[in-house]
């Protein structure tokens, strides 16, 4: 007797990350300006500090994360509780008027604040012709 | 439960209690946690817990320096205010606008006195704590069980 092999076809599914974290993330609320020479991202993520801070860019991709260590009681329970504690995660797609190399950011006060300058224009070249 | 005394009126939150009341529907009967922080009652977000000594409020108040926020402690109530100020400048855009901007002000009943006089706060990296000693009377008196003898 042959066995037919039963399989559930592949299921069409959207794209995307899961998470395999096993803390609790949480996305930073933030303000994006646009000033004359720059893109400014202000990130709230208290907690965290400057060296904890985590941001990566890649292929227009800004990914920014800020690791917060435990400051939950662990004996008593809360007697109010509003929020959780855990780390912070967000990615942005940017566009590619970005100057990737001078991407700057400073950690104040529990805000990230990120300094994505924008690309000059490209200066025309001077090209000099040889003769023999 | 802790009792709370004031909430929610400001300029700060105008745009959170418009938001709370679409979305308060939608999540009833979750557990309270899965809500991040946007839907909490107001700002900022305060935890409170207490041990033997001390009772304990924290407060995710990033942005903000001691200047800006004011500390009253009175009795069993406790009083977290200030403002939180905008970026205010004239060549700008906002591509995001997600981070509030206004006054704040909320007032806690705690579960005991404690002495305001050695209340302790302490901001680092937009978090404040506050730490405040239970008042004496309030403090749990052990009681000695005495076996009579027969």
């Amino acid at each position: 007797m042959t066995t037919m092999a039963i399989e559930k076809p592949a299921e069409r599914e959207i794209a995307r990350t899961e998470p395999t974290w096993n803390r609790p993330q949480f996305r930073p609320n933030v303000d994006i300006l646009e000033r004359p020479d720059e893109l400014t991202v202000l990130a709230d993520m208290p907690g965290t500090s400057a060296e904890d801070v985590n941001i990566q860019f890649e292929n227009g991709t800004l990914t920014l994360q800020g690791k917060v260590k435990d400051r939950e009681p662990q004996e008593t329970g809360y007697l109010l509780q509003e929020y959780g504690v855990g780390d912070f995660h967000r990615t942005f797609q940017v566009s590619e008027i970005i100057d990737a190399a001078r991407i700057s950011a400073e950690y104040e006060d529990g805000v990230l604040i990120l300094h994505l300058p924008k690309t000059e224009a490209v200066k025309p070249r001077k090209i000099t012709v040889k003769t023999n | 439960m802790l009792a709370l005394r004031v909430n929610g009126s400001h300029s700060i939150n105008r745009l959170r209690s418009e938001m709370d009341r679409l979305f308060d529907s939608a999540f009833e009967g979750f557990p309270r946690l899965t809500r991040d922080a946007w839907f909490a009652p107001t700002f900022p977000a305060v935890n409170v817990w207490e041990d033997t000594d001390n009772v304990y409020a924290e407060a995710e108040l990033p942005g903000l320096k001691l200047d800006d926020i004011e500390l009253l402690v009175m009795g069993d109530e406790l009083t977290i205010k200030g403002e939180r100020k905008d970026v205010c400048e004239d060549e700008v855009s906002y591509h995001r606008k997600e981070r509030g901007a206004g006054y704040f002000n909320r007032v806690f009943r705690l579960p005991v006195g404690v002495d305001a006089e050695k209340v302790e706060a302490t901001l680092r990296d937009g978090v404040l704590t506050v730490t405040m000693p239970k008042a004496d009377e309030a403090k749990p008196r052990k009681i000695e069980v005495k076996t009579l003898p027969r």
